[in-house]
């Protein structure tokens, strides 16, 4: 059976075989069209491999684990990483292997190849989902080849991809993906041309960039832009574009570097190329019936098309649910590296000077009107630092991924998130504040004075030490205070949990740094010489990264604390004239019952409880959620919910939570475990986990609602189990 | 292998214990039944068994309540059938009821048994590698293997 079709043989076979791209380049060649040699791999070759390995039925209980309508993008996002470094661990069979290499080797020898993905119904009209799945250029050698030909398969299930799951029907059973191998043009000028510009129809539009085509994705290149009537063939317009850089292959795959000099004033095309451009694409429209997306590119004079596909517009345009805005989290690293220096040169220093101006104004000397419009300020500055959050610390959590991805590329270890151990950095703040929580506990163990002074409640300002620590502690991290229930003022909080951290044996330290250097030393040396500042540059983007994943959410916690420090205020003023208040009260109904006496703030009555009338009751005995920290931990669980107070949190429970609050993580260290609602690698509470060594279950459904406190549970955290005793 | 059957007239044991590998290579779980304080628990199982049916594999977490009840009493049941939940079963399904001792596969046979398992269930192979799972292994006593609805043979295993 063979599993490598000749692009000439194309017109015999089904597109369900050899894919919706190779269709279409199919009838391009046929048409005479200017096309780079071209072969299939089939849908076969797929089935194939994942029935034949047993990958099939992993990929099955990978993804049966969760309902996908209760996952987050996080997780969608790590069980795709997942599913891929399965196709990474698994080699191609060697019969398999052999007669998929055989024909490529005839027809390419060594010379570098496009493997690009060629998935049954893509490119079709009804629906485009351009983007889904992966390509992958220049590259060499048939044993790359095969590597390759793995991860365009594993890319059927991208995560991407798994967020149009329904649209695209995508099933274990009977999705399958053909992969297109095409000789490799090194373009030096490239481009797509839409044969009917979907916002002027009379007009088509050309778009030109200098180097390969990449330069196009995340508009890492900006464009020059041509624009010409469909009824004449002529230019009706040129718009040029700022040329500073190029994609241009390397030794192995391709790489962004700046436009020489002399190439930056002169455009891609001159007006005979785009003339050449806008015939290709109406002999196109010709071929195909309907106006067309075509990708080309000049090998000096040379002009090819790579594809081409009927014009559509994204099938999501216009659809009111996320999925765009999870797809724009995908950057490259080129995009990500500015949005590092935006976030570390700019956001971060100004949330920072923000925190610091909110802590600054003295709340209770102020009026009651100045003390509204104050709330109204710090609500506005809230909702404008979440949604910057949104739009640039979300999307830079992309650097770890795209770390992990080129790890597991290179490494390929059998543990899909080994890379995340390289990662941790002892600089992290939420450490840095846990490192002076157990200095202060270190204190009380050894001063027998202060210890007796805090069991009394008494005066401890004697303990210089431990004054100066407390000090710079509430200094740098505020007081605890938690923001949206009831709270512990001053210093106090500090107080009581120090005392018990100091009832319990010091925490060994995790030390990681010397095992940290060993892992980078050996990640690099999976990298060859010429890929080494790469691969440091990323490291070094992943790290930062990471922190900030960490850090950001401390800053943010600090500005939440300054709008619930001004709301506690309201609320006490108000309290003191006699009023009863809800023990939630929203920041606006504050302000309002500050300007108006009269106002009176609508009190929720709790949901009575279900009936369960046909059971005594229901009970959880055993979750399945997300692996985010190994080890086991059995404990009495500790349930964060508006019942919850951080005083009541006794050291070896488990923190079941429904997110890990960024102002909660200093419990952290005291805790046996971490159960969370949220999924994810990435999320706050599996970071801080995995730098404590603690066992974590992430993504767990309702767990605050599942379990009680009291509870003895066992955290799993090699297998993603929470088991009930 | 020696095989010591009663209650049956045929003494083909030959056939019978033939058939009873073909339905275990066929079916990937087993009903098994533990007990604690005189308290029975049944669960659901992915079982793996040896060649000359003397022993049955299966994984499970420690926290779960088959683990601790084994712990307490080892002694256990598994039901492996290939019912369509047709009426045809009545005349065409073939059920086998097993009797024997588990115990967690000692660190020594972990390899071979380990392998033997995910040979059957590859796709286990994270759960059953984690360091939270334990193999188990069942050393059984009898097979009772039942046809034709009230057919039924019992094997005897030498011990």
């Amino acid at each position: 059976m063979s599993y490598v079709v000749d692009i000439s043989e194309f017109p015999g076979h089904d597109s369900r075989e050899i894919g919706g791209k190779a269709a279409a380049l199919g009838n391009l060649y046929h048409g005479n069209f200017p096309v780079p040699t071209a072969a299939a791999v089939t849908a076969g070759a797929y089935d194939t491999y994942i029935s034949s390995t047993g990958l099939a039925d992993r990929i099955g209980l990978e993804l049966g684990k969760k309902d996908f309508r209760d996952m987050r993008w996080e997780e969608i996002w790590d069980a795709s990483l997942r599913i891929r470094n399965l196709f990474i661990t698994t080699p191609l069979p060697d019969d398999l292997a052999e007669t998929v290499r055989k024909p490529l080797e005839r027809l390419f020898h060594n010379r570098p190849v496009a493997v690009r993905s060629s998935a049954p119904g893509e490119d079709s009209s009804e629906a485009s989902f351009a983007g889904l799945h992966e390509s992958y250029l220049n590259v060499r050698g048939s044993d790359a080849v095969l590597d390759h030909i793995r991860l365009v398969w594993a890319s059927l299930w991208s995560d991407a991809a798994l967020l149009y799951r329904q649209e695209l029907g995508l099933d274990v059973h009977h999705s399958t993906m053909a992969v297109l191998i095409q000789e490799f043009i090194i373009g030096d000028r490239s481009g797509v041309v839409f044969g009917r510009d979907p916002s002027g129809k009379s007009r088509a539009v050309i778009e030109a960039i200098h180097g390969l085509n990449q330069g196009f994705v995340d508009g890492i290149v900006a464009p020059d832009r041509w624009y010409c009537d469909r009824a004449t063939g002529g230019i009706l317009s040129h718009e040029p574009a700022e040329r500073l850089k190029e994609m241009v292959p390397t030794d192995a795959g391709i790489s962004l570097r700046d436009l020489p000099r002399d190439r930056q004033d002169i455009p891609p095309l001159d007006d005979k190329d785009v003339g050449r451009v806008y015939r290709l694409a109406m002999d196109a429209e010709r071929v195909f019936g309907a106006p067309q997306d075509v990708e080309w590119t000049f090998n000096e004079s040379d002009l090819y098309v790579l594809q081409a596909r009927p014009i559509t517009t994204m099938a999501d345009a216009g659809t009111p649910d996320d999925r765009r805005w999870y797809r724009s989290l995908s950057r490259s690293f080129e995009n990500l590296r500015e949005l590092q220096a935006r976030i570390e040169d700019d956001l971060i220093p100004t949330m920072i000077r923000d925190a610091e101006r909110l802590a600054s104004v003295h709340l209770p000397t102020m009026n009651d009107g100045n003390l509204a419009g104050e709330i109204e300020e710090r609500i506005a500055l809230v909702r404008d630092w979440e949604a910057t959050y949104r739009e640039y610390f979300i999307p830079f959590a992309h650097g770890i991924r795209l770390f992990g991805t080129v790890y597991n590329d290179t490494i390929r270890p059998r543990d899909p998130y080994e890379f995340m151990d390289i990662l941790s950095s002892s600089t992290m703040l939420s450490v840095t504040r846990n490192r002076m929580l157990e200095e202060m506990a270190d204190e009380i163990r050894h001063n027998d004075a202060l210890r007796h002074a805090l069991d009394a409640g008494g005066d401890t300002t004697s303990c210089t030490v431990f004054t100066s620590l407390i000090e710079t502690f509430v200094n740098t991290f505020g007081d605890l205070t938690c923001y949206d229930a009831q709270c512990t003022q001053g210093d106090a909080a500090v107080r009581v949990l120090v005392r018990e951290m100091a009832s319990q044996p010091p925490r060994e330290n995790r030390d990681g740094r010397n095992a940290l250097r060993d892992n980078e030393d050996r990640y690099l040396s999976f990298f060859p010489d010429e890929k080494k500042t790469f691969a440091r540059d990323l490291l070094a983007l992943a790290r930062a990264s990471y922190r900030l994943r960490d850090d950001d959410n401390i800053h943010l916690g600090r500005i939440r604390g300054g709008l619930a420090d001004a709301v506690t205020e309201g609320r006490q003023r108000l309290a003191a004239r006699g009023m009863t208040l809800p023990r939630r009260i929203a920041g606006d109904d504050v302000v309002t019952c500050l300007r108006d006496p009269e106002y009176r703030p609508r009190i929720q009555m709790p949901e009575a409880a279900s009936d369960h009338s046909h059971h005594e009751r229901v009970q959880a005995r055993q979750l399945i959620g997300q692996p985010a920290g190994p080890g086991i931990a059995t404990g009495r669980a500790r349930v964060v919910n508006d019942a919850f107070s951080p005083a009541d949190f006794t050291a070896g429970e488990i923190i079941v939570c429904d997110a890990v609050d960024p102002n909660m993580t200093f419990l952290i260290p005291l805790a046996a475990g971490i159960v969370e609602r949220r999924g994810g690698m990435l999320i706050h509470g599996a970071i801080i986990a995995r730098e404590y060594g603690l066992p974590c279950v992430t993504g767990v459904p309702e767990a605050i609602h599942l379990i009680d406190t009291g509870d003895r549970i066992t955290v799993d955290g090699y297998l993603g189990i929470v088991v009930l005793s | 292998m020696d095989y010591d059957v009663k209650h049956v007239s045929v003494t083909d044991t030959t056939t019978l214990t033939a058939d009873v590998g073909a339905l275990f290579a066929n079916q990937p779980l087993a009903v098994l039944s533990t007990q604690a304080d005189g308290q029975p628990h049944c669960s659901l199982i992915a079982f793996a068994c040896r060649e000359d049916l003397s022993t049955l594999l299966f994984a499970t977490t420690r926290a779960t309540r088959k683990y601790t009840n084994i712990e307490k009493d080892p002694r256990v049941s598994l039901l492996i059938d290939n019912r369509s939940n047709k009426v045809a079963d009545f005349h065409d399904a073939m059920a086998v009821t097993v009797t024997g001792t588990a115990r967690e596969v000692s660190s020594d046979d972990k390899p071979s048994d380990l392998s033997l398992y995910l040979s059957k269930h590859p796709h286990l192979e994270d759960f059953v590698t984690a360091p939270s799972s334990a193999l188990i292994r069942v050393t059984v006593d009898t097979y009772e293997i039942v046809t034709r609805f009230q057919h039924v043979m019992k094997l005897h295993m030498k011990q």
